[in-house]
């Protein structure tokens, strides 16, 4: 029952096959059995589980059901969830109670999803490998001695190890991507302003994105439903009406234009990863898509403009910890200036501590045109490209990340070798595109994504993609031995 | 570009963030590495282009300026280190 995906999970409930409350202990079973490998929750909730559970039975036998009443979902813990802890995998909020719903909690709630619990992740979202988080790192299913990925780590280790059918995560410079690549599931990044931001705490606020990691596109596609719309208390929200994204996914793919960048497949990345792009990109040709190489003559400033531009915001949100109003304060602090100092010296962690401090840094006097102006201006150039290459073709397909998982330690003393994980994911945030992991093979016995990225506001054709693909491949069906 | 350790505490103290005095040389290290590698963006002329703020350029949304929200004082409290008659308490500032 736990390999089944939440499309089918959802036909029983709809069928009255089996009830909510059955899948809910079945996942709350799993969580109790697996995680203490995985260490992927940072906060089991089964008491509202429960609760949640047996509305969402009332709500079928009434027949006032949606595709996801009843089924079974965690939260990346950086999602504010009313009366639950939400700590953003911080010491900082280690003892923070939400006192409101973030608007995507507030949206699985509407349709009646059932909340298994909050799940780790690296430090307000800043990491690339769930290293970083206080609640210490999440393993990889597929390796415990490898890093899941991140920052969505937790989310994309729950979900490869089949104790939750689908989790949410977050995405800023590819923290939905590369953990659904290194776990091997499938992970949505939408259009910047898709989904809504408000009650997501704050990294770098023109970047962070959220989105739906399931193991199918057509799970990622029924998640993606219930979170996307505009949301009038999200400033950047986008006001335009939402398209049903289950739609199109059978369309055929006879035409469909892939362009490779050549920047993508250059020095840096595996070649067995490069060998096994290659031959999902033949497997397409076959479905009846075409395949030409393009070129985005600016990717290789996008990590540079990218460890600006999120540092910078990052400084700015991160200010709001003050060990004042919320969050972690110090003993006995002597002065103000004390209290601020040693709260947040005490509260972050390194990696969060190098990227206010890089902020502050490049936001300071005299700094702001060389440093932030320069970045948002290289930014328009990447966005540039990207509109350059979409004239031309309907996808783009590249490798999600350079390596597989790598393992603990391997890069955490290196804070550049950590970025360089994200070399392929970056460019989408700083244009604001949407792009999917799909999983595409196996190389050193670990899962390997392949990225589709698409135009502004194409999630509907991204999934439409990805699925054909996962229609006629099984990656997406591969379990970790330990939790099939 | 290489950060001293004064630098560092300079941004340290902008930042508000304490950091012991044995770990300095390492921010300062790290700090540097990264400020190199983002240097890479000044080898393009950039004179031409326009910043991009907002992927669609959209503009800030207005609202009417009308109270939306009710006071939840007490809750938002709740997770205060220390209030006192609905104050948050700080260590004094004026002697």
């Amino acid at each position: 029952m736990h390999n089944k995906t939440i499309a089918e999970l959802s036909r029983g409930l709809q069928q009255r096959h089996f009830s909510s409350l059955e899948l809910t202990e079945l996942f709350l079973n799993r969580i109790e059995e697996h995680n203490e490998k995985l260490n992927a929750f940072i906060t089991v909730t089964a008491e509202l589980a429960w609760e949640q559970a047996k509305q969402a039975d009332l709500r079928l036998s009434s027949g006032q059901s949606n595709a996801l009443t009843g089924i079974p979902i965690a939260q990346k813990d950086i999602f504010c969830t009313q009366g639950v802890r939400t700590s953003c995998g911080s010491k900082m909020l280690d003892n923070f109670t939400s006192p409101y719903n973030a608007t995507v909690v507030e949206r699985f709630n509407q349709v009646g999803a059932v909340m298994l619990g909050k799940l780790n992740m690296d430090e307000f979202a800043m990491g690339s490998s769930n290293e970083t988080s206080y609640y210490g790192p999440v393993k990889n299913p597929w390796d415990v001695g490898t890093v899941p990925g991140g920052s969505s780590g937790g989310s994309a280790a729950a979900v490869a190890s089949r104790i939750v059918p689908g989790a949410t995560g977050t995405d800023t410079g590819g923290s939905i991507r590369q953990p659904a690549a290194f776990c091997g599931i499938t992970g949505l990044k939408p259009t910047y302003g898709l989904v809504s931001r408000w009650g997501m705490i704050a990294f770098a606020s023109s970047l962070d994105q959220g989105g739906p990691m399931a193991r199918t596109a057509e799970d990622c596609a029924l998640m993606l439903q219930t979170m996307a719309g505009f949301d009038e208390k999200d400033s950047t929200s986008v006001n335009r009406p939402v398209e049903d994204f289950s739609a199109t996914l059978n369309e055929r793919l006879a035409g469909l234009k892939i362009g490779l960048p050549k920047e993508f497949f250059g020095e840096g990345l595996d070649p067995e990863i490069a060998t096994l792009i290659h031959e999902a990109v033949a497997d397409y040709v076959k479905l009846g898509a075409t395949v030409k190489e393009i070129s985005l003559p600016n990717m290789n400033l996008s990590a540079p403009a990218y460890y600006v531009v999120a540092p910078a915001e990052c400084s700015s949100n991160l200010a709001r910890f003050d060990g004042v109003r919320y969050g972690y304060r110090c003993q006995n602090p002597k002065d103000l200036h004390d209290l601020y100092t040693r709260s947040r010296g005490e509260g972050f962690g390194a990696e969060v501590k190098r990227r206010i401090l890089i902020g502050t840094y490049v936001l300071s006097a005299g700094y702001y045109d060389a440093y932030y102006l320069k970045a948002q201006k290289i930014r328009r150039l990447i966005s540039d490209d990207f509109k350059r290459a979409f004239q031309e073709v309907d996808v783009i397909m590249g490798p999600t990340s350079p390596s597989v998982a790598f393992r603990f330690g391997e890069k955490s003393a290196d804070p550049i070798a950590m970025y360089l994980s994200d070399i392929y994911t970056i460019a989408l945030n700083l244009a604001g595109l949407p792009g999917m992991s799909i999983p595409v093979g196996f190389s050193k016995n670990l899962p390997v994504g392949m990225q589709i990225i698409g135009n502004y506001f194409s999630e509907s054709r991204l999934l439409n993609v990805a699925h054909q693909y996962q229609l006629v491949t099984d990656w997406h069906h591969k379990a970790p031995a330990q939790f099939v | 570009m290489s950060l001293s350790t004064k630098e560092v505490n300079k941004i340290a103290w902008l930042g508000r963030i304490a950091i012991d005095d044995d770990k300095i040389e390492a921010y300062a290290h790290d700090l540097s590495g990264i400020l190199d590698f983002v240097e890479q963006m000044s080898a393009l002329d950039t004179s031409s282009v326009l910043p991009m703020a907002h992927p669609m350029d959209q503009a800030q949304r207005l609202r009417a300026d009308q109270v939306t929200e009710d006071n939840q004082r007490e809750l938002f409290q709740d997770n205060a280190p220390s209030v006192e008659a609905g104050l948050f308490l700080v260590p004094k500032v004026i002697e």
